[in-house]
């Protein structure tokens, strides 16, 4: 039971009932677990009040009865596993979590020479000294109630180590399935990926429902810690279900020389919350934040980003896209800060959405906080309609409109897709994009020609 | 082939057509002449079923059909195809995917196989040859970053793809030199036949050289004011606009 002695600022679910964990933790983590554990009791669900949480209103989660199963026996989870792997084609390894609960029937590790692709039990007792050192440092909890809540429940996890100067060719994949039980379910994923200096890898995080129907929530918290030179090509494909819960934080810390470049895609959830905050740490380092989201019906997809760049001579990139139709809505906050011995920073921040309808809602902010004097840092952020013109234009070649609208809609996060080089993964997305907007255009080709047929 | 009656059209409330009657037939090429201002861009737009131009009176007859009641991708589909007068820039949609979409559009409309990559390409390759233009082209964004040549060059490449039967030419010569001119015109020459009509809208007689009439129309104030043979254009080219402005007024005084 909850034994906070302050008041919490919000709603404190999730205390009565954290897992009961498969085996004895070492005191590191019990004590971990237990600072994380009051802290949550303290900060509660974020309301309305606190700023970082204006325009997600997250108040749901408190009160839609939330349980945690205990295994991943989840019916439904292996045919949509499957979809989950083709996405991405042939991996280095596949991590299968269905309720944050492993899953080793459906995940598949091959063996890379220098690679380990564990589970958070599994790395708990063979490399428990590096998982001490580095669980919580790219994910800070001080400030984060939902990344305080994750340190003290999550049950299980991926735990990936590359060795120095290790290349890992193709992707690692980490499967995270939501839902598919009688009661809501609340999931708190972990991830924690560490390279050695010079490594490189790509390492995909999906996350997608059982099935259409579950309200589910995903509480994800992934940590990424890059030794000097390390690079690493990460993607974020959030596919769940439009019931769905979803609040994701990716903490990411770039050492020297290092890149990490990120593509956050964002097609499903009802409310989805994104928070990348990436500490460039040593000279040099290079990190590029991308995302795309489409939020309709009522869907909701905010993004929170953070660059902090505390080393000189380090670059950052970021393009968020988002497509709002419908009554949808998009936060996008971009954060970058120059801290003061950051000079010669380079820092590039562009924020586009493309409303579809009159009734979406678009809350965009750029905040930069530059300490340093000899730096380059630009944010732009645009808001517009499909151009009446060019519509036109599609539909005066014989191109049908929703077809000319979906043409033109690809297009926009076209350039965003583009620049994933997981190739079949840049096509599926590619493909979802139609299927996504289909329901909303009312209108069909027949398939033994003819005109198109509109409601 | 095309039978406009009494067509009266406003955009914005003004109205910029205001009674226009024209007959083409089938395999005939009609130029339409005219000061800025008279109504040509705007016929063609009408024709093509643009959004923003509103229809008030008169009907238009395609292959007898009622054209007025179609979308505009149903006129393409069933043959109709304008040039644009200002070819709008997609950034991010390539030639290729966006023409063989187009293509596709209209062959599943007409009942046809719709072609895979291989196929399209093949069709397109001869194309772009006969066109003189670069092979990259179909690479690049939709107009994007073109020069103005290369916008009009692709809007008669897209036409010599989709083969249309009535073609709308709005000023494509505009802003051309005689190269491309040339270009422009043996693209147009090489779909003549008897059974495609072309309708060429043009503020200079210059293009004429290269693409010869059947008749020739002069548009003011959005009516016809005057048609007559490819000697018409000369006229107009020797006279100048004012020539049928003043005549007209002088008629309309006559009539006063």
């Amino acid at each position: 039971m909850a034994t906070s002695t302050t008041r919490a600022a919000g709603p404190t679910p999730f205390l009565d009932y954290f897992p009961v964990l498969a085996q004895p933790e070492p005191a590191w983590l019990a004590e971990l677990r237990a600072v994380a554990r009051s802290r949550y009791a303290e900060l509660g669900i974020p309301t309305s009040s606190d700023e970082d949480w204006r325009f997600t209103p997250v108040g749901d989660i408190a009160t839609t009865g939330f349980t945690a199963s205990t295994d991943s026996s989840a019916p439904l989870a292996e045919g949509v596993t499957r979809s989950a792997g083709e996405l991405v084609g042939p991996s280095a390894a596949s991590l299968v979590f269905v309720n944050g609960h492993f899953a080793p029937a459906l995940s598949t590790r091959g063996v890379v020479p220098g690679v380990s692709v564990m589970t958070f039990a599994e790395a708990l007792a063979e490399r428990s000294d590096d998982l001490r050192n580095a669980l919580g440092r790219a994910a800070k909890f001080d400030n984060a109630s939902f990344t305080a809540l994750n340190a003290a429940a999550f049950s299980n996890g991926a735990v990936v180590f590359v060795g120095a100067s290790v290349e890992v060719k193709e992707p690692i994949h980490i499967v995270n399935v939501g839902g598919g039980e009688l009661q809501p379910q609340a999931a708190h994923t972990r991830a924690l990926v560490i390279l050695a200096k010079g490594a490189s890898a790509t390492v995909v995080e999906t996350f997608v429902s059982a099935n259409a129907e579950d309200v589910h929530l995903t509480n994800a918290v992934s940590e990424y810690v890059l030794g000097e030179g390390a690079s690493v090509d990460h993607y974020r494909v959030q596919l769940e279900n439009f019931e769905a819960y979803h609040i994701g934080t990716t903490g990411i810390v770039v050492g020297r020389d290092a890149n990490f470049r990120s593509h956050n895609v964002t097609f499903g959830g009802f409310l989805t919350r994104n928070d990348f905050t990436s500490l460039l740490d040593g000279d040099g380092g290079e990190c590029t934040l991308n995302g795309v989201y489409i939020a309709n019906g009522k869907r909701l997809v905010a993004n929170h980003t953070t660059i902090d760049h505390a080393r000189p001579h380090c670059n950052s990139h970021e393009v968020y896209k988002g497509i709002l139709d419908d009554r949808g809505r998009g936060v996008f906050n971009g954060k970058i800060f120059v801290r003061i011995d950051a000079q010669k920073t380079d820092a590039k921040q562009t924020n586009q959405t493309l409303l579809l309808s009159d009734d979406a809602q678009l809350n965009t902010k750029p905040q930069l906080e530059i300490f340093a004097d000899d730096v380059k840092c630009t944010h732009g952020a645009t808001v517009g309609q499909l151009s009446a013109d060019a519509l036109f234009y599609l539909r005066a070649r014989g191109i049908a409109e929703p077809e000319a609208r979906t043409i033109l809609v690809q297009a926009f996060i076209g350039d965003v897709l583009d620049r994933i080089r997981v190739e079949p993964l840049r096509a599926a997305l590619g493909a979802k994009v139609p299927e996504l907007l289909a329901f909303k255009t009312g209108c069909e080709i027949p398939l033994d020609g003819g005109p198109p047929q509109c409601r | 082939m095309l039978q406009i009656k009494n067509l009266h059209a406003t955009v914005d409330g003004n109205e910029i057509l205001r009674g226009i009657d024209l007959e083409v037939g089938a395999g005939e090429v009609h130029a339409i002449m005219g000061p800025n201002g008279s109504g040509k861009s705007t016929l063609a737009r009408v024709l093509a079923g643009h959004p923003d131009y509103e229809v008030t009176a008169g009907s238009v007859t395609y292959r007898g059909l009622d054209l007025l009641e179609m979308e505009p991708e149903v006129r393409a589909c069933e043959g109709i195809f304008l040039a644009f007068q200002y070819p709008v820039e997609i950034p991010g949609v390539n030639n290729a995917y966006f023409l063989k979409a187009a293509v596709n559009s209209i062959r599943k409309y007409r009942g046809l196989p719709e072609y895979d990559a291989m196929e399209f390409l093949a069709i397109v390759k001869d194309k772009i040859k006969l066109l003189g233009m670069d092979q990259t082209l179909m690479q690049r964004p939709v107009n994007d970053g073109f020069s103005g040549g290369e916008k009009k060059r692709n809007e008669i490449f897209q036409m010599s793809v989709l083969e249309p039967t009535l073609a709308v030419l709005d000023e494509t010569d505009s802003g051309l030199d005689i190269d491309a001119l040339r270009v422009v015109a043996e693209g147009v020459n090489s779909l003549r036949s008897p059974e495609r009509s072309t309708i060429v809208i043009t503020h200079y007689q210059r293009l004429l050289n290269y693409i010869e009439p059947d008749f020739v129309h002069v548009l003011s104030e959005g009516r016809i004011v005057r048609s007559g043979g490819r000697e018409l254009a000369l006229e107009l080219e020797a006279k100048g606009y004012t020539w049928i402005e003043s005549d007209r007024s002088a008629a309309e005084l006559a009539v006063v």
